[in-house]
């Protein structure tokens, strides 16, 4: 190695890239490294929704934070981000659902975010696919969508304009508070990042991250089948709820026209294979919802591992204590949502500044 | 789900599953062959008219008439799952077909492209394409046409094309004539395949047959109207309604990659009684290798009876069959690309035709997996079955993973519950 | 021998008859229909393999999208619809 960077991100995903990408325009040197390519693990089967979600207070803060920096952002991105802005809505099932549409957008409103509560006829006009009656829903119209490999190679891309290098196809054997150790070579940094997504626990045995697997389908080109990601209320008690598998509705149109359909969320270990009880659950929601999906073509399934943490929030700092190298890992199914959020706050504190957020409640070392 | 079930399941009715399931069915075992066409023979036997069919064919075709095998034509098997049991989309419904001892394989052989300028343009269409159109009904009469790629299938649909009146100008091979001769003296043990050969060659006699001679690009505004080819030195503009071009044949090893059957390349590995590398589970015909409907039968029957328990009488049998890794690598060396053929596409040649992927944007990737997640090639309909075996020639990029659907197929037909008892599908089993 | 029939058939609301017992991708072809469908990004398309691989015939068939025209065969009073 001719130089020791500042900085050594191991994981390429989409919390590496935006990582990468943040620290590079504060100026610190980086080194990226994967054992792939990027993107090719959790990213690469990740939907991009960009949302704001409420399952906790600094979710909500997290999220509002994340989906205003990308927005920031979003003059500059390049096609291939595919940067969609399709804005979400909630669906409710039945009249008890309503008093929840409610309550999340008095959230949503506290947090500054704009939200708008649809009774069922306005829901029908929108999206004529879903299955009456219809009730209400909460159309949150800032919510985005990209496409997260072209998001995460958008990063790299200006992290390498800026000096970044990226070592891929390299795998890890191990790393410390300031180097990483790849077969025969090490690289020695001021400070080691570990963004390895599920696998971060991996390279930091006993950091409380475990994988979450995840099913998804995508269909064939049907523009217009529908316009919004559709995602029922209760999808956040399935997200919340780590005890038990579940699927929830969640359906995403992209700007191919076709439509992604999830979701799943299932403790199983290292298995990748597709179970296919667990696609037929989540077909049956689907078509409960939008009864015209039954007859689209599917035209691809796929699993990937969500890097899950015990309270359901990232992991941000040190660990396992402040002489510790970084982690930059846990964010379960918002990695795309919130890489750009986690990276201001990590940066911030790598850089002794005060973040915008209070970043106490993702401190990596509460785990 | 609506589900079937037999001993013996076979995939494919072309010669080798015909084959498998006739010899499963005489060693006393119930017996399910599944195709994707209307009828069976697969694409080397596919006819409207039987009568028009070889010998060899039509006496298959009525050992299939007259056994207690059940057919199941129109029907595309979408997954196969780990349960023994192979989901079918049956003419939009699904159906599950079990086997309760054995599995057969005989998926066949998808046509090896090679992206050229043009290669897009409608009318552009594959040599066995060409084959397989004419025979469910195109009409090429009075056409224009020209078949330009490589291998033993391009003599026989030059016939096909001839008979059918087509004015075809030229057949050109990118092979070279040594290459070519020196295949053909290796067929002297195999008197059959010189006959065949004299035959189809005997059918277009009115047109020139050039080797060492390739296409270079098509060009048209809407649709083909001419191509350019060139023998390394000159080149040469030809009219053109219909061009075929097709480079060969890569083995279909789709399912048996979702059953997580060991491959060599392309190729499912398979021992002397065609068993795969998974328990139960045989593979049969061009999925093991291309080599032609003689080999392909014989390891029908071979694979027939070992699914069937006959171990003894496979082992028989097998013991019958020519040297077919030989045979095998002596048609893949005779018939072998040339390099010029890598430099054919432009940088804007698309070579994901269900993305539209062009060449320039694909030379930045390392592997297939980079390649369609940041481009998508491979990610359409086809699911890669066109593009991979080029990006394989162009970079040397491995063969990507399979998952279900195998073809795309409705959400209805890939995750049908098991509960629902939907009626019997409309259904063409015999 | 087989006797050559004739079916009717609605191809882009058009009454046209096409002879029976062939694939719909060879009756479109015979009707002189060189464009099936639109590519992604808008070149048109006709069959290549021909026996169900590649996906570049997908027609709309009595209002089923993304069919595989060399699969089916024509039926009498079928609707198709090319250029999706």
């Amino acid at each position: 190695m001719d130089r020791s960077p500042d900085v050594v991100i191991v994981g390429a995903g989409i919390v590496g890239a935006a990582a990468a990408h943040v620290l590079t325009a504060e100026g610190l040197a980086v080194d990226v490294v994967d054992r792939g390519a990027p993107a090719s693990g959790v990213t690469g089967a990740g939907m991009g929704h960009i949302v704001v979600m409420d399952d906790s207070p600094a979710q909500l803060q997290l999220t509002a934070y994340s989906r205003r920096l990308l927005d920031e952002l979003a003059p500059e991105l390049s096609a291939s981000c595919e940067l969609s802005r399709c804005g979400t809505l909630w669906i409710a099932s039945g009249e008890a659902e309503l008093e929840a549409v409610e309550a999340k957008q008095g959230a949503y409103a506290e947090a500054g975010i704009a939200s708008e509560v649809l009774d069922g006829d306005d829901v029908a006009r929108l999206e004529p696919e879903l299955r009456r009656p219809l009730f209400g829903a909460l159309r949150v119209p800032g919510d985005t969508v990209v496409y997260p490999p072209g998001l995460a190679r958008w990063f790299l891309d200006r992290a390498v304009e800026r000096g970044a290098r990226l070592h891929l196809g390299t795998e890890i054997d191990s790393l410390g508070p300031r180097e990483v150790r790849a077969g025969t070579t090490t690289i020695s940094a001021g400070a080691v990042v570990n963004a390895a997504g599920p696998w971060s626990g991996r390279l930091s045995p006993g950091l409380p991250v475990t994988p979450r697997k995840g099913h998804l389908l995508i269909t064939g080109r049907y523009s217009g089948f529908c316009r919004h990601q559709l995602v029922e209320l209760g999808y956040l008690a399935s997200a919340h709820d780590l005890s038990q598998d579940s699927v929830a509705f969640n359906l995403q149109p992209r700007p191919t026209g076709q439509i992604i359909i999830g979701s799943s969320r299932q403790a199983a270990g290292w298995d990748g294979a597709i179970d296919r009880s667990v696609l037929q659950k989540m077909v049956a929601r689907a078509v409960e919802f939008v009864p015209g999906l039954a007859g689209l073509d599917v035209v691809r399934t796929w699993t990937g591992f969500r890097p899950a943490t015990p309270d359901k929030l990232p992991l941000i700092g040190p660990w396992p204590d402040e002489d510790g190298p970084w982690i930059l890992s846990g964010h379960e199914g918002l990695g795309i949502a919130t890489a750009l959020g986690t990276a201001q706050i990590l940066a911030d504190l790598m850089l002794e500044r005060r973040p915008e957020l209070d970043p106490a409640p993702f401190r990596a070392a509460r785990a | 789900m609506t589900e079937w079930a037999a001993s013996v399941v076979v995939v494919g009715a072309g010669p080798a599953g015909i084959a498998a399931a006739i010899r499963a069915e005489g060693a006393g075992r119930s017996v399910i062959l599944i195709d994707q066409a209307q009828r069976p023979g697969g694409q080397i036997w596919r006819h409207r008219d039987r009568a028009a069919l070889p010998r060899q064919a039509r006496s298959w075709l009525q050992r299939l008439d007259r056994s207690s095998v059940r057919l199941l034509t129109g029907a595309s098997v979408v997954d196969a799952e780990p349960s023994s049991r192979l989901r079918v989309d049956l003419g939009g419904r699904p159906l599950g077909v079990r086997w309760n001892d054995a599995l057969v394989l005989a998926t066949g052989s998808h046509e090896r492209f090679v992206p050229f300028p043009g290669w897009t343009l409608p009318g552009v269409v594959g040599v066995g394409g060409a084959q397989a159109l004419l025979k469910s009904g195109m009409d090429v009469a009075g056409m224009e046409v020209v078949l330009a790629g490589s291998g033993p299938l391009l003599l026989p649909v030059a016939a096909t094309l001839s008979r059918a009146g087509a004015n075809l100008t030229l057949v050109a091979e990118q092979a070279p004539l040594g290459r070519v001769i020196r295949f053909g003296a290796a067929l002297w043990r195999s008197p059959s395949r010189w006959l065949d050969a004299a035959r189809y060659r005997a059918g277009f006699l009115r047109t020139p047959y050039r080797t060492g001679t390739w296409v270079l690009r098509a060009e048209g505004e809407d649709r083909v109207r001419e191509v350019t080819l060139t023998d390394g030195d000159g080149e040469r503009t030809l009219p053109c309604d219909l061009l075929c071009t097709g480079f060969g044949l890569t083995p279909a090893s789709e399912l048996a990659r979702l059953l997580g059957c060991a491959t060599d390349g392309w190729r499912v590995k398979v021992d002397g009684v065609q068993a795969t590398s998974e328990d139960g589970v045989y593979c049969a015909g061009e999925a093991c290798g291309i080599a032609g409907a003689e080999i392909a039968i014989l390891e029908g029957e071979i694979a027939g009876l070992a699914a069937a328990g006959d171990r003894a009488g496979a082992e028989r049998l097998g013991r019958r069959r020519p040297p077919h890794d030989r045979f095998v690598a002596g048609l893949a060396q005779a018939f072998r690309l040339r390099e010029e053929l890598s430099a054919l596409p432009a940088g804007t040649t698309l070579v994901c035709r269900c993305e539209d992927v062009p060449l320039e944007r694909l030379r930045d990737f390392g592997s297939t997996r980079e390649a369609k997640l940041h481009t998508r090639a491979g990610m359409g309909p086809c699911q890669g079955r066109i593009c991979q075996p080029a990006l394989q020639h162009f970079f040397g990029w491995g063969i990507d993973s399979v998952r279900p659907p195998l073809f795309p197929t409705s959400l209805s037909v890939l995750a049908a519950p098991e509960e629902d008892e939907s009626p019997p599908p409309p259904t063409s089993i015999t | 021998m087989s006797v050559e029939s004739e079916v009717g058939l609605t191809v882009d609301g058009e009454t046209v008859s096409s002879a029976a017992d062939i694939t719909v991708a060879a009756a479109l072809l015979n009707l002189g229909k060189w464009r099936f469908r639109r590519s992604v990004s808008g070149s048109p398309r006709t069959p290549l393999c021909g026996m169900g691989t590649c996906h570049e015939c997908l027609v709309t068939v009595d209002g089923d999208r993304h069919r595989r025209a060399c699969m089916i065969p024509v039926r009498a009073g079928m609707r198709i619809e090319t250029d999706d």
